[in-house]
């Protein structure tokens, strides 16, 4: 994937109080004199972006909003293929105008609001943790009617038209593979079991689908549900130009099922009625087995991924014990590479 | 060198103080990060007790599966074994080549995270 670099973020807020005063001007242009901003908390998650949760009021305004912004004071390199914050922006409102469930995008900065670079949007209820979608009894019918709706809100994505504009990197299947296996190699890392995956990657590579927009990150953890069900798709970061099955079997990755290794989609269902969905709103027909080649592509790259991350460890750029420890994750991509080729021997 | 405490007694003693001292006492970030501490201290436990024998056990299969020389350490025979999985000498076709990965995923994985979902899957199945 291209690197893409991004301009100093310029906003130096002195303390909470002035960015608080500072988001209150910008806000008040959309709502009117009389509104306030009560409170502002950062919420935890999402090291590359800032989320803030603001309380409002005033007769106009709604009582809650979420600003998204680039981390303050800094060069926005932590993640190389984020497609930055306007960027996002447009394509949540794209994606939102084919009846893909998004925030609504309510106000994308400019230089004038002196805020850097981001958006407010609407907070949309729901749970985004993985581990309490897939155990609570409260979400039993929304685990039920989960497939069919990720699977049309995907399709709902995949139809997005952008002509261009904004323009994304096109990265497909070999592409992918090409920059992981870069990436491996650059690490020195010697794990036999990735490469073997690479190999078998190489020799077993499908013909590519028309590129479409792909979502990068669609997955448990990234979605808001509630008891009825799918409520927004979040996290538009990684968003570029692919394979639509890239998405679906990141999804599928045994890491994303977070447990539950049985249900092949996320741990809470089963891939058939998501593909049913996905066509029957406009993809393209997919059958489960044409997901393989691309779940044992997810799992290497999660591997390798794992290895990134713990390459910013050993160079020193981020020395959290959590950084540290993420390099012990690499041995649960290897199990879940072995048993997947192991499945393909003997297929 | 004497090892009274042991380095196992010493690392026990600080996965102790960490889990019932100061995890009660913290919150967000850094309780996220006594955590993961805490797993941490787990893992250099379980690497301990498990390392010599795994290592011992991942060579016979390499000696057995490359017909490499025995006086190779590790390091060099999985470098051998990664060259020739890149030659495509070896593919997933040999059985034997599966079955000493699947065996050194599960010895790495016990060690790393023992409650992983495809650990208890991959043990159950012969």
């Amino acid at each position: 994937m291209e690197l893409i670099f991004f301009p100093l973020i310029v906003a130096k807020m002195s303390d909470l109080q002035d960015f608080q005063q500072q988001m209150q001007s910008v806000l008040r242009r959309l709502f009117g004199p009389a509104m306030v901003v009560d409170s502002v908390n950062r919420l935890s998650g999402g090291a590359s972006q800032e989320t803030w949760l603001l309380k409002l009021a005033g007769v106009t305004a709604p009582e809650t909003l979420i600003l998204r912004r680039a981390p303050e004071g800094s060069l926005r390199t932590a993640n190389s293929s984020a497609i930055g914050l306007p960027n996002e922006a447009r394509l949540i409102r794209a994606a939102g105008a084919q009846g893909v469930p998004v925030p609504d995008i309510i106000h994308v900065l400019s230089d004038q609001d002196e805020l850097g670079e981001g958006y407010f949007m609407s907070r949309v209820a729901g749970e985004t943790i993985a581990r309490r979608i897939l155990r609570d009894d409260d979400y039993a019918y929304a685990r039920d009617v989960l497939p069919g709706q990720c699977g049309r809100a995907l399709a709902g994505i995949h139809s997005v038209q952008l002509n261009g504009d904004p323009p994304l990197p096109l990265s497909q299947g070999l592409d992918q593979l090409g920059h992981y296996q870069d990436v491996y190699q650059s690490t020195g890392f010697c794990r036999p079991i990735i490469d073997l995956a690479i190999a078998w990657l190489k020799e077993n590579a499908p013909s590519s689908l028309m590129p479409v927009l792909t979502h990068g990150d669609f997955r448990l953890g990234n979605i808001m549900v509630n008891e009825e069900g799918l409520t927004a798709v979040l996290d538009w970061e990684l968003c570029h130009l692919g394979d639509p099955r890239e998405d679906i079997a990141w999804m599928c990755t045994n890491s994303w099922r977070f447990g539950n290794i049985e249900r092949r989609l996320g741990g809470f269902g089963d891939l058939e009625p998501f593909l049913e969905a996905y066509a029957a709103y406009g993809g393209p027909v997919i059958s489960a087995a044409e997901i393989d080649w691309w779940e044992v592509l997810s799992s290497l790259k999660w591997g390798i991924m794992c290895m990134m991350m713990y390459e910013s460890f050993r160079t020193g750029i981020d020395t959290s014990v959590e950084r540290a420890a993420i390099g012990r994750r690499v041995s649960e991509a290897e199990m879940d590479l072995v048993n997947l080729l192991e499945a393909q021997r003997n297929a | 060198m004497h090892d009274q405490p042991s380095v196992r007694e010493l690392v026990e003693a600080v996965k102790n103080f960490v889990d019932h001292t100061a995890m009660p006492e913290l919150g967000g970030r850094a309780a996220f990060h006594a955590r993961i501490a805490s797993n941490v201290l787990a893992t250099i436990l379980r690497d301990m007790e498990a390392r010599k024998t795994n290592e011992e056990n991942e060579k016979v299969r390499l000696i057995s599966l490359l017909g490499v020389n025995p006086d190779l350490d590790l390091r060099e025979m999985n470098a051998e074994l990664r060259q020739r999985i890149h030659a495509g000498d070896i593919t997933i076709q040999s059985a034997d080549l599966l079955s000493h990965l699947k065996k050194t995923a599960i010895a790495q994985l016990k060690v790393d995270q023992p409650t992983y979902s495809a650990l208890k899957k991959a043990i159950e199945e012969p």
